[in-house]
């Protein structure tokens, strides 16, 4: 009798705890930003929602905020050019790193633990200096420079308006996407090995015994079947690009639009609380669909190992 | 099956260059002796010599390093627990937003986490006079992210564990408590080491978080970093790099050492206990 007490309680106390931290400093602060979005700046401080007039509580919900946000041209541009460059580095990410994982997959086994580690080692080196390590390598006599330049990719670039001028690669729209994909590369790789390692081999043999030659049998039954990886991978990616403030900051240029940047200026140089966390809270809500994907996908794929 | 071959080699191989060419020209770069950061001229290590007296950067090392082990610590403890409670417990109220809440910080942008816990911490400390921003709030944002990330390590650890040893202990007599700590326990521990090490060196990298909630007297390495970075291109930066990437490098691999020999110790003492 007392085990079984004594085992509820540990069940209690092993739930329980980690369950209050993330509600109290994970959800609770959304719900703060969410007030504070509907408030208004009074002087130096921002309106309570709450006030007490002659007894009666009143609840005062001002969307001046969102308002100003919808009629200001600038934040939707903003949220659309994030929404792009996430999009396009997603895009770029799985076109490199899918046949990455799959050549990982499919090399000797005995080699695959060190070309995993290899794909993983730049994850402890800090992200924030190899980010860094591109502006050198994109400035005026870096490497990668030189050989753009000398190839004349330079000028492709230019006419497909991704530089403003061959010669030009630093703080433009391609050395914000080049740091973009090199960051978020190994976290598209990883799910899709951790994916097509598992994959069952005899049901390519089956396939070409059916007749499927392998061009046909990778895109019927190879990627199909990786579908999980690819989600999660995208995912992956996409999500947090949206929001990315290091990188534009790096590597981007003025005129580069990314809401996480414009958040940052609101909240740090103009100190308007309310509207930066309206922009947050717009942020959120773009992302709260792609996020529940990921989570069903990251459940299912905890869940269905066993 | 030859060109297979060939096409898979060369897409790794450039895969792996485009994934270590900025390391690579980070750590060469540090040593070198020119006025222009980006013209190699000769060999020095000059950057090295005044990092040694460079107190800003050293203060905010001493202070990234003391965040980073207590957050990773915390995150650990908290991700252990939540890790267990995924895996042993099917059914409890609420389950399913808790694992939403574990696995959001994995994809939810720096900023928005950044801003909604300062914002939050802001209304508790004018109602209650504490926490002041500083090496504390610093700490509970590292250790918020941190713990996604050791929930996943350590979770999926757990799922690759045999259940019938823990079944067993309980048959045995073991109270649940005991269970955990020496059957379960020193099975997970090297995934409960990389979550911790992953954790730490996240915490030793994030500039947003510690930004929205560091004081003017708490700035981390990062950051110092960070508004370097920003300016231009700047040796000193390189030579901290060259600093960071040759400790991470030793570290990974004396843990992936250790992880292998555990390993096969582990091998053998199962195939031991299986002959008796």
């Amino acid at each position: 009798m007392i085990r079984g007490k004594s085992s509820r309680v540990g069940r209690f106390a092993v739930i329980g705890v980690p369950y209050l931290w993330l509600i109290v400093f994970f959800l609770l602060p959304f719900l703060v930003i969410l007030k504070i979005s509907l408030s208004e700046m009074e002087g130096v401080a921002f309106g309570n929602l709450l006030t007490w007039k002659e007894g009666v509580m009143q609840l005062t919900l001002k969307f001046s905020n969102y308002l100003y946000i919808v009629q200001d041209d600038l934040y939707f541009k903003t949220y659309l050019s994030s929404l792009r460059y996430a999009a396009v580095t997603t895009v770029i990410c799985l076109a490199i790193g899918y046949p990455f994982a799959y050549f990982m997959a499919r090399a000797e086994k005995r080699f695959q633990p060190v070309l995993l580690m290899l794909v993983m080692l730049p994850f402890w080196t800090s992200f924030l200096l190899r980010v860094y390590a591109w502006k050198g390598l994109l400035s005026e006599h870096g490497w990668v420079y030189e050989i753009i330049v000398f190839l004349r990719l330079d000028h492709v670039l230019a006419a497909g308006g991704l530089i403003a001028a061959p010669g030009q690669l630093m703080n433009t729209s391609f050395s914000l996407s080049v740091g973009m994909v090199y960051t978020y590369l190994p976290f598209m790789i990883l799910p899709l090995y951790a994916n097509l390692s598992k994959m069952d081999l005899r049901l390519l043999e089956a396939a070409a015994d059916l007749g499927a030659n392998p061009w046909v049998a990778f895109w019927t039954v190879t990627v199909p079947l990786s579908k999980a990886g690819i989600i999660a991978g995208s995912m992956l990616v996409f999500i947090p690009c949206i929001g990315e403030y290091v990188i534009p900051e790096l590597l981007g240029g003025p005129e580069t639009l990314m809401i996480g940047r414009v958040m940052w200026d609101e909240f740090f140089s103009n100190n308007d609380w309310p509207v930066a966390s309206t922009v947050a809270v717009v942020m959120v809500l773009l992302i709260i669909v792609p996020i529940a994907i990921f989570n069903k996908y990251e459940a299912e794929a905890q869940e269905g190992s066993r | 099956m030859m060109m297979t071959r060939l096409v898979s080699r060369s897409w790794l191989t450039a895969g792996f260059v485009f994934l270590y060419l900025p390391i690579v020209a980070l750590v060469l770069y540090s040593f070198n002796d020119s006025p222009i950061p980006n013209v190699w001229r000769s060999v020095t290590f000059n950057w090295y010599v005044r990092l040694a007296s460079d107190d800003d950067l050293l203060g905010a090392l001493r202070l990234s390093l003391k965040i980073a082990f207590f957050s990773a610590t915390a995150a650990v403890l908290l991700g252990t627990m939540a890790a267990f409670s995924l895996v042993k417990y099917k059914r409890f109220f609420g389950r399913t937003m808790f694992s939403g809440m574990v696995n959001a910080p994995l994809v939810m942008p720096d900023v928005i986490v950044g801003i909604s816990l300062l914002l939050m911490l802001v209304a508790v400390e004018r109602a209650l006079g504490f926490p002041d921003r500083g090496a504390f709030t610093i700490w509970l944002a590292h250790a918020l992210a941190g713990m996604a990330y050791a929930t996943v390590v350590i979770q999926s650890r757990l799922l690759d564990l045999n259940p019938q040893l823990e079944e067993a202990a309980m048959d045995l007599g073991a109270r649940p408590w005991e269970v955990f700590y020496l059957v379960t326990l020193p099975m997970i521990s090297q995934s409960l080491l990389s979550a911790w090490l992953l954790t730490f060196t996240i915490s030793l990298d994030d500039v947003v978080l510690s930004s929205f909630l560091n004081a003017p007297g708490s700035t981390t390495m990062p950051v110092v970093i960070f508004s370097r970075a920003r300016l231009g291109l700047n040796p000193s930066v390189n030579a901290v790099a060259t600093i960071i990437v040759l400790v991470v490098s030793i570290g990974v691999i004396l843990a992936s050492l250790m992880i292998v020999r555990n390993e096969r110790k582990r091998a053998r003492d199962m195939a031991e206990a299986a002959r008796n």
